[in-house]
């Protein structure tokens, strides 16, 4: 009997402690796809961020190393350096990378450092229960924005996509989501470029995966789905706002 | 190998490179400054990984990354920047991994100054960050200590899984002295624990600090904590001048250990029966050493550059048995000799 679907090799079998609905489980499984395909999990090493995805060292089979809060990309520039045939991943949601992390991010970007960024942006602090995040929108209620969002008070979010664009050092940045089959597929494509990247060479890649927090959020699964396409695709349009060889070699394709 | 003169923060880079280590990350601050200068020029040319990082906080993370894939790794700073450090050296400790971290000293609190201190005793042996762990301590008092103690701190590091400082200072970091270094082929131990890819021969490493149940992470201080006994009985060092029939007994480390001594030397040529006890561990304090070195001593007397951090180790050890005085310059001003020979002449008036 032919097998039509089963767990990636990349993906342990255990039970996640993910919300029901969370986005989180499709996100860790696009992953784990792409590195049983590319067939690299015994080169891979993968960063653990502070947030809802601090325990993904117990989700994914390769090799996994617990950053502190937001410095996930200093900790793969050092596995980076000190083993360059390596594959090194970084998960992180909004907070870790955008908040207190956006300096170690900004500048692996600026490096061209050859790593792959998997970045969670659900709008929100989930593990901490809910807080405002570096990308709540603008009106968005969240536990330390009650009346929502005022961007007079708690400033703008950040887009994080279009700000790495601007560093020489980026390779890939792009914009998915996964509240649909065609956004997933899509989704899953970037992440493999950006896997496919760090194999050729060619620097900084980060996919930004917009993710729903259906607890914190208060909304049903659907409804959280719903939010996406209706609050955040919105404010944060899906894309590529970046896609070249920083070190402008000929295509190695 | 024939001597050479060197700066002492040039010889701690040739030293580590030499003890195999092959990743450094750092960021600009002074007095350290010519230690990564040191390191920039000649680490990618002997296979190593010279990085200058964003932020001191992204420097050391990048040394707990290369620490992860088993990799001898280093990073160097001065005390502001050592403060930032803190939150990535507790990971460190917490996580289990060997690295070496250079602290050259200056002035604190806050900017403070640029020249040698030895206001950061505290932070390095009490308090690197938050929870339950220790660093090895090293205190050079010589260039040439210098250089053994970053061997020694890079093999005990990888021998008990625990972060090594080197605690120099402006003064240690900054002089020339001939130097020797020892032809030795880093020895260094199999990590089977290391995150650089299981290659799909064994199961997956996890590189981690978080234990979410109370007694499991009770457990894991335990057995961090069965290592420190075994670094107590085995890593202590120190060194006693003129102690064995020493009334007064100077207990000072680094730079003042070098100013204790000619003071010491001093009050000998006047007749006092002076001694130095000059602990080269801070961490694991030599505890037994200094007991021994005060065998016949009726006061100590501890030399610092700072405000008086060490001399509370030192009545720890001593148990409050002989009286400790203290004796110290801070904000950057180095004692003379004739400032703490002053301090003994007046000890010694009293006990008699």
């Amino acid at each position: 009997m032919a097998v039509v679907f089963e767990k990636p090799h990349a993906l342990c079998d255990v039970a996640n402690h993910y919300c029901p609905g969370c986005t989180h489980g499709i996100i860790h499984r696009l992953v784990a796809e792409v590195i049983d395909e590319m067939g690299i999990e015994g080169d891979t090493v993968g960063i653990c961020p502070v947030g809802c995805s601090v325990m993904a060292y117990d989700y994914f089979n390769c090799d996994m190393i617990e950053a502190p809060h937001g410095r996930a990309p200093a900790v793969a520039t050092g596995v980076k350096r000190a083993k360059p045939d390596s594959v090194v991943f970084t998960y992180q949601g909004d907070g870790d990378l955008a908040a207190i992390g956006t300096c170690e991010t900004v500048h692996a970007a600026a490096r061209g450092e050859n790593i792959t960024v998997i970045f969670v942006n659900n709008t929100i602090y989930g593990m901490t229960g809910g807080q405002m995040a570096p990308t709540t929108i603008p009106g968005q209620v969240t536990q330390t924005t009650p009346y929502g969002r005022d961007p007079k008070l708690q400033g703008f979010p950040l887009k994080v996509c279009e700000l790495l664009a601007q560093a020489d050092g980026t390779a890939l940045a792009q914009r998915v989501s996964v509240d649909s089959i065609p956004h997933i597929r899509e989704a899953k494509k970037a992440i493999r470029k950006a896997f496919e990247n760090q194999v050729n060479k060619r620097g900084f890649s980060i996919v930004e995966i917009l993710s729903t927090c259906p607890t914190n959020w208060g909304m049903t699964p659907l409804e959280a789905l719903e939010r996406v396409r209706t609050d955040m695709i919105p404010y944060y349009p899906l894309g590529v706002f970046k896609d070249k060889d920083v070190w402008n070699r000929e295509e190695d394709k | 190998m024939e001597k050479v003169l060197m700066k002492g923060n040039e010889a701690l880079g040739e030293a580590a490179m030499r003890a195999g280590c092959k990743c450094f990350f750092g960021y600009p601050i002074t007095p350290q400054t010519e230690l990564s200068a040191y390191l920039a020029k000649h680490m990618a040319k002997r296979g190593g990984a010279f990085l200058q990082a964003e932020s001191e906080i992204a420097a050391v993370n990048m040394v707990l990354g290369a620490s992860s894939c088993g990799v001898r790794a280093m990073t160097s700073s001065s005390s502001p920047g050592i403060s930032l450090k803190s939150e990535g050296i507790s990971y460190i400790a917490g996580s289990d991994l060997p690295c070496v971290i250079v602290n050259v000293q200056r002035g604190g609190p806050g900017l403070g100054g640029i020249q040698p201190s030895q206001s950061d005793y505290w932070q390095a042996t009490k308090a690197l960050g938050h929870g339950d762990f220790q660093l090895l301590v090293y205190a050079p008092a010589s260039v040439q200590e210098t250089v053994d103690m970053t061997f020694k701190a890079f093999d005990e590091a990888d021998r008990y899984r625990m972060p090594a400082m080197i605690l120099s200072d402006g003064l240690l970091g900054q002089m020339m002295e001939p130097v020797m270094f020892p032809d030795i082929v880093p020895d260094i131990p199999e990590k089977p624990w290391a995150c650089c890819g299981h290659k799909n021969k064994r199961e997956h490493n996890i590189i981690n600090s978080l234990y979410l149940k109370p007694d499991e992470l009770e457990n894991s201080v335990l057995e961090r904590y069965k290592r420190y006994d075994a670094v107590k009985r085995e890593c202590t060092d120190a060194e006693a001048y003129l102690c064995d029939d020493a009334e007064i007994v100077i207990t000072a480390y680094g730079a003042s250990a070098r100013v204790a001594k000619s003071a010491v030397n001093a009050a000998r040529e006047k007749g006092i029966k002076a001694g130095l006890f000059r602990p080269k561990t801070l961490y694991p304090y030599p505890v037994n050493e200094i007991n021994e070195a005060c065998q016949s001593a009726k006061t100590v007397l501890s030399v610092e550059m700072s405000m008086g951090q060490m001399v509370d180790d030192v009545k720890l050890a001593l148990n409050c048995r002989i009286p400790v005085e203290f004796f110290g310059r801070t904000g950057g001003i180095i004692p003379t000799p004739s400032e703490v020979l002053e301090k003994i002449e007046s000890l010694n008036e009293r006990s008699r």
